[in-house]
């Protein structure tokens, strides 16, 4: 018999059971909408404290230095200090700033990557909703985070944060095409948005080889877009600190300040989530084609170890490019979307379709 | 009450808010920024009704397209400390009865419509593939030729603002 892969959905259908067994059906989705607001809540904090660690270890390996090494075993409770450390600071109010909008702005930023992060199933079954356009909404909602960052630099009133909003928001709306027609490269491929049903199509081996070419050029474009669309490094231009003090964020200060970090960090675990489900097949395992022993060893390493695998894979690519490569100029950056991977991106979709259409691809 | 018309309320409620902000508040981003919130709160309702394409779309193009030109448009262009200058009375008076008289024709068509409920209406999911189809089909019910004319358009639109903004030779 074929060994199944372990199904989340047993536990939350469960759970679900349990609570409508002693709750009124409207308490029951409410109590249940509460507990994974929670949890997401949660997992957001551990993960952003995880990965400022992470960053600062993997610079440090990269600059040939130790890294943080004295809060805690291998330093890893300096994060959770320096989280206390910003949780009581003061906020600082500016006089002449638009106080509503200033303290919306983190808001904004924040919820755009909550948005996100409820589509991306983290394992078989463990999926918060699954919509029939999954990819296209999380498209969609994280499109939505530039609004604070604009907001946030006008509102401080602020010549640094101004011009880092006016960079950010002009290279966001830019790299966005291209990461939209990157993943379009898959949705084609895979003939559904629905991301359960993507990482399904992966079941005989992941896009990233099924697709062979065209699926490794459009997985470079995306990974270099973006890069750029969550304003990391080569692209960080929006806060480029050695001539913005700090762009966009230049006023804030304390936890509203941690708030664009956070988002930032979080922003980053989105796009290499994105990046391992469309393809590197998220939590599906290494299969290949008919190999059925060869799979069925796979399937004994749980698909949470899997997407969590890829996508920390993922993650490590793009903080080694940011503390490899210097910072692009503003003309640079526009000119490397416009002239190279937007006409790149078009030319591959076209190419991708006629290669679906004449069946050259595995499958 | 089920949960589903608490949800129509909550967004209905946010809309209404929000529209009426909107267009009184007299610092042009927060106007703008009123506006993102009743376009988010738009689809919402369209995920309510469990039209997940539409709502993504208006997402995309509604809130994280024309909202975010409108805004880069006001960072460019205007000061934090400029306001609105207050309407003139008359003209606010004005506002105020076109609002009236618009509303209540609205709601006159509304009320008097006899709504009824098919009971054989079942959902239908509309999924990638129908919207593809029906988008560049060329037969019944297809949108190939609406959705060229819209493309030429924009591309007229482009090259114009290309044109517009190209800096003359001295």
């Amino acid at each position: 018999m074929l060994l199944e892969i372990f199904s989340f959905s047993t536990l939350t259908a469960n759970i679900d059971k349990s609570l409508h067994a002693w709750m009124a059906p409207w308490l029951a989705v409410v109590t249940e909408l509460v507990i994974i607001g929670i949890v997401f809540l949660l997992f957001y904090a551990v993960l952003g404290l995880f990965l400022v660690y992470l960053e600062r270890k993997v610079c440090a390996i990269i600059q040939n230095r130790i890294g943080p090494n004295r809060v805690g075993k291998w330093g890893l409770l300096q994060t959770v200090a320096d989280f206390i450390k910003l949780i009581t600071k003061e906020l600082i109010p500016i006089r002449n700033a638009d106080s509503f909008l200033f303290n919306l702005a983190p808001f904004i930023v924040i919820a755009a990557s909550f948005m996100a992060m409820a589509a991306i199933p983290f394992a078989k079954g463990l999926h918060a909703i699954d919509l029939n356009i999954g990819i296209f909404y999380i498209i969609a909602v994280s499109s939505l985070g530039v609004v604070g960052i604009l907001i946030a630099g006008w509102s401080s009133n602020s010549k640094y944060s101004l011009i880092g909003a006016m960079r950010s928001g002009a290279q966001i709306v830019s790299y966005e095409l291209s990461v939209g027609l990157s993943l379009l490269a898959v949705v084609v491929f895979a003939g559904t948005m629905q991301l359960s049903a993507i990482v399904e199509s992966q079941a005989n081996g992941w896009w990233i080889f099924k697709g062979h070419i065209p699926a490794l050029i459009a997985f470079i474009i995306y990974l270099i877009a973006s890069t750029a669309e969550i304003n990391r490094g080569p692209f960080d231009l929006a806060e480029a600190e050695s001539e913005l003090t700090a762009g966009f964020h230049t006023e804030y200060s304390g936890i509203k300040f941690a708030f664009f970090f956070l988002a930032e960090y979080i922003n980053m675990f989105i796009v290499a989530a994105i990046a391992a489900t469309m393809f590197f097949g998220g939590w599906m395992p290494f299969h290949i084609g008919h190999w059925d022993a060869f799979n069925r060893v796979m399937d004994y390493i749980p698909s949470v170890v899997w997407f969590f695998g890829k996508t920390f894979f993922i993650i490590y690519l793009i903080m080694w490019f940011k503390w490899t490569f210097p910072r692009l100029r503003i003309d640079q950056l526009l000119n490397l979307e416009w002239k190279y991977l937007l006409p790149l991106s078009l030319m591959n979709i076209v190419i991708i379709a006629f290669v679906v259409l004449m069946g050259w691809y595995f499958h | 009450m089920t949960l589903n018309v608490v949800m129509f309320y909550l967004l209905s409620g946010v809309i209404l808010t929000f529209s009426v902000l909107t267009v009184t508040s007299r610092k042009m981003l927060r106007a703008a920024v009123y506006l993102l919130f009743v376009l988010v709160a738009t689809s919402g309702l369209y995920f309510l009704l469990k039209f997940q394409f539409l709502a993504a779309v208006q997402l995309t193009l509604y809130a994280g397209g024309i909202v975010v030109l409108i805004i880069f448009s006001i960072l460019l262009t205007s000061h934090i400390s400029e306001k609105f200058k207050k309407p003139e009375t008359w003209k606010l008076w004005m506002g105020i009865t076109a609002f009236v008289l618009g509303s209540a024709l609205a709601l006159w068509t509304l009320l008097s419509h006899n709504f009824v409920k098919e009971p054989g209406v079942k959902e239908i999911p509309v999924n990638m593939h129908v919207i593809g189809n029906q988008l560049l089909g060329v037969g019944k019910n297809g949108f190939a030729l609406p959705f060229e004319i819209i493309s030429l358009l924009l591309l007229a639109s482009m090259v114009a603002a290309i044109v517009i903004a190209k800096k003359e030779k001295n």
